[in-house]
């Protein structure tokens, strides 16, 4: 009981650089770049609080999106069905709040469809047994077909005032929006790292014979992560139903799947499983926050705006498999 | 008188720690059947990798035809004439059976196109000097061929022009007595045509009806050769043992307590009607060959493989795992055969690694307790000596001793009632493996019922109070502590019986 002992008691580097980690470290400077060059451009407007705030709202949804995808990514598999989750959600938000004329049974429609899509999902992957990938493919086109035929493919407008204060209020000057993320943040960082199932989901991604064989019910696992992040698109589609007052079939919900994946994967979320956090998906997300929004201010057109995030989709995995033949894993 | 096909003069090869291959030197004759016989790790495997290309050796020759060849690769070792025959075999299910005869030199039409009437004329050759044309045709697909048919694709795609040397590689471990007789008419017509023959098997019987010589092999040197006539069984096994049991064992008299775990009738789609109990406080041994069953056992115990019948109990109340999960619960701690692949998470700490089977003790309304949780991994990691900078070093770049201490630290901080050792010592240094001996010693002594699966001979009898060996998914017999000599367990687990054979059809 001498030196193993007391080396026990050692912790992990304690210096700001160690605890932050190399790969956010190169993350937060490319986000001061993206800053600096967008700042440069248009410092008439990109640097007023409103711009800063715009930019916090419209990282809202992405960043649930992404925070809920690290965690699907750590434990091995792929959701690319939440687009279309948060756009079936929105539409049983608003025909439940139509039909009864109640906002709170709206709302919790919409979180019950998107807890029972990810079910779904989860379901098909661990029984069928389906590939994560193409279940959540096949899965995106369903979910998003069944939002269209809802009402026939169109939007149907949301009135309520308990939704729009939602969409519209402040708490200290911040919208309510911005603190449902910082929220959902905190409840995301406590989770992965402070909580035994939590760490399991780390262990079933790094692997899964040894999560199986250490007694982890992993089946039960996959399906909950699934239901979890179907549940996170229905969060985030309630955050855009109430900034839209309307039940929106596609509109703001398409392609949020790749953005999410995306930042992720910036992130340091390994496509293996077993390697992600959620700071780093968040800077991630902010990332791409700032790409958007520094576009839209510098009038880049939407079809170089899609080109642009397909391309950093590809580079962010590049740069993961590189860093990956390096550490020799 | 001519030089011999091939021959090996003075070949080591070193991988790591473990000396693979001992100055070795056999020659191989062209029409001879040279048998190669030796326990699981003696060095066959990695002979055979070596005389086709896969393996360099550290030093010595290789001789072909009495000039001296470099094999750079196995297609160079392919050009020449050498042909290995694996156990499993590598066949293409999608494929025809003359494409996956033919496969990389499948001619073209017009540099583009499937050639398949020539392709059918040359495969149709080869069925027929086999005598298997009404059985198989050159269009069908391979999917769902028995591995009898398997095996003889494989051979027939070794066969292709100018083979000079034919190695079998256990060919009859998946095959039935009728079809391992038709197999050894082909072998002794390949012998007639002039073609050098290795043959590698088990099964002694087989070798002492079919070979001309035997070649024996032990901790990587040749240490026989010589013609069949001059052995016999006994001889055979004597010679492939050799050593003396190792003292690295304190035996003595454990007290037993109640039954722990016990299997009735188990079967499993791998495993046939296994019985036995193990009690508080012993070491049960699990012995035989690779490919016997004995990890299957340990599958069908911890939840893995479902059962089709039959029944357990654990500490003395009946026991039906789903899930290992199940296993877990009811006490039952399983330390692997392959350490990194299925008991350790390479990149996280060992302190990750070693509470992730004690939730319960380090957490408390699901999250964690890190004051808890450092104090009983530094507890468990001191006890067991875990040589590592720090319980937050990440498990992968510890010593592969240390590794499995750490997995054993794993079961301690559990505390289970039945262990389950599946190879502990795989991989594992000489220094290292006395203290895994020391601890599996000392765990029995604590009163835990304890399953140790090895293929190491001295480990197997030098710990286990009573030894079960296995053969072709079955336990073919008991030997108490003081009866199992290696000769004893070697007689077991290979003796040739037709009742064992027969139940690998499927």
């Amino acid at each position: 009981m001498t030196d193993t002992a007391t080396a026990g008691r050692e912790r992990a580097p304690a210096t700001l650089f160690g605890r932050i980690g190399a790969q956010n470290i190169s993350l937060l400077i490319a986000l001061a770049v993206l800053v600096a060059i967008f700042g440069a451009l248009r410092p008439d407007v990109f640097f007023t609080p409103r711009n800063l705030i715009n930019i916090g709202l419209a990282v809202t949804i992405l960043g649930i999106l992404a925070m809920a995808q690290t965690v699907v990514i750590v434990s091995g598999g792929l959701d690319i069905s939440v687009g279309s989750i948060v756009g079936l959600s929105t539409m049983v938000l608003a025909v439940a709040a139509q039909e009864t004329g109640s906002i709170p049974a709206g709302i919790l429609a919409g979180l019950l469809a998107g807890l029972v899509a990810g079910t779904i999902n989860g379901l098909i992957i661990v029984y069928g047994p389906v590939n994560a990938v193409i279940a959540t493919l096949g899965t995106m086109s369903a979910f998003r077909g069944l939002a269209y035929l809802m009402n026939n493919g169109n939007s149907i407008p949301i009135t309520g005032d308990g939704l729009r204060a939602l969409g519209i209020g402040t708490l200290f000057g911040l919208p309510f929006a911005i603190w449902l993320l910082i929220a959902a943040m905190a409840a995301f960082i406590v989770f992965t790292r402070e909580t035994v199932v939590g760490r399991n989901i780390y262990a079933l991604g790094g692997n899964p014979t040894v999560a199986r064989l250490a007694g982890i019910p992993i089946r039960r696992y996959q399906i909950s992560i699934y239901a979890m992040s179907g549940f996170a698109a229905a969060v985030a589609g309630l955050v855009l139903a109430s900034r839209t007052m309307s039940g929106q079939p596609a509109s703001g919900s398409q392609g949020l799947e790749l953005e999410a994946i995306t930042a992720a994967i910036l992130g340091g979320c390994a496509l293996q499983g077993g390697k992600g956090t959620i700071v780093g998906a968040m800077l991630g997300v902010l990332i791409i926050g700032v790409l958007n929004n520094g576009m839209i201010l510098t009038s880049v057109p939407t079809f170089y705006q899609l080109l642009a995030k397909g391309a950093l989709l590809i580079l962010a995995v590049i740069v993961q498999e590189r860093q990956r033949a390096r550490s020799g894993e | 008188m001519t030089a011999p096909v091939v021959s090996v003069e003075s070949v080591s090869k070193r991988f790591g720690a473990v000396q693979a291959l001992r100055d070795v030197s056999v020659a191989f004759n062209a029409g001879e059947i040279t048998a190669l016989i030796g326990e699981n790790g003696a060095g066959k495997s990695t002979l055979m990798r070596v005389l086709e290309g896969e393996h360099r050796p550290d030093s010595g020759r290789l001789l072909v035809d009495g000039r001296l060849v470099q094999l750079s690769s196995p297609r160079a070792a392919h050009g020449l004439g050498i042909r290995v025959i694996h156990q499993e075999p590598e066949i293409i299910p999608e494929l025809t059976v003359a494409e996956n005869i033919f496969i990389g030199d499948i001619k073209a039409r017009g540099g583009l196109f499937l050639d398949r009437a020539d392709l059918e004329r040359r495969s149709l050759e080869l069925l027929g000097a086999f005598g298997v044309v009404d059985v198989l045709s050159p269009r069908q697909r391979c999917q769902g061929l028995s591995p009898a048919l398997r095996q003889l694709i494989e051979i027939m795609r070794a066969l292709r022009p100018g083979a000079r040397l034919l190695a079998f590689d256990e060919p009859t471990s998946s095959l039935t007595e009728d079809e391992a007789q038709r197999l050894f008419r082909v072998i002794r017509r390949l012998k007639a045509d002039g073609v050098a023959v290795i043959y590698i098997s088990h099964r002694l019987r087989e070798i002492i009806e079919l070979a001309d010589r035997c070649v024996v092999m032990r901790d990587g040197s040749r240490v026989a050769d010589e013609p069949i006539a001059a052995l016999d069984e006994q001889r055979m096994v004597r010679l492939m043992v050799g050593r003396p049991v190792s003292d690295l064992f304190n035996r003595k008299e454990r007290t037993l307590g109640p039954v722990r775990l016990a299997l009735e009738d188990v079967t499993t789609r791998r495993v046939e009607g296994i019985s036995f109990e193990v009690r508080a406080g012993e070491i049960v041994g699990l012995g035989g060959l690779v490919g016997a069953g004995r990890t299957e056992v340990a599958r069908a115990i911890v939840g893995l493989d479902p059962l089709l019948s039959g029944r357990m109990a654990v500490g003395g109340r009946p026991y039906t795992p789903r899930e290992p999960a199940d296993a877990v619960a009811a006490g039952i701690g399983l330390v692997p055969e392959d350490r990194k692949q299925e008991a350790l998470l390479l990149m996280q700490a060992v302190r990750d690694n070693v509470s992730l089977v004690v939730p319960d003790k380090v957490s408390r309304y699901g999250f964690f307790s890190r004051r808890r949780e450092r104090a009983l991994v530094a507890r468990h990691v001191a006890e067991l000596r875990v040589k590592t900078p720090s319980i937050e070093q990440a498990v992968g770049k510890l010593s592969g001793g240390n590794q499995q201490k750490v997995v054993f630290a794993r079961w301690q901080a559990r505390g289970p009632a039945v262990l389950i050792l599946d190879e502990p010592t795989r991989g594992i240094d000489v220094g290292a493996k006395a203290e895994i001996y020391r601890l599996i010693e000392s765990l029995a002594d604590q009163g835990l019922a304890i399953l140790l699966i090895s293929s190491e001979m001295p480990e197997l009898l030098g710990l286990a109070d009573r030894v079960l060996v296995m053969q072709g998914g079955r336990i073919s017999g008991e030997l108490p502590w003081q009866e199992a000599s290696e000769e004893a367990v070697l007689a077991l687990a290979m003796r040739s019986g037709k009742e064992t054979i027969e139940r690998r059809v499927s």
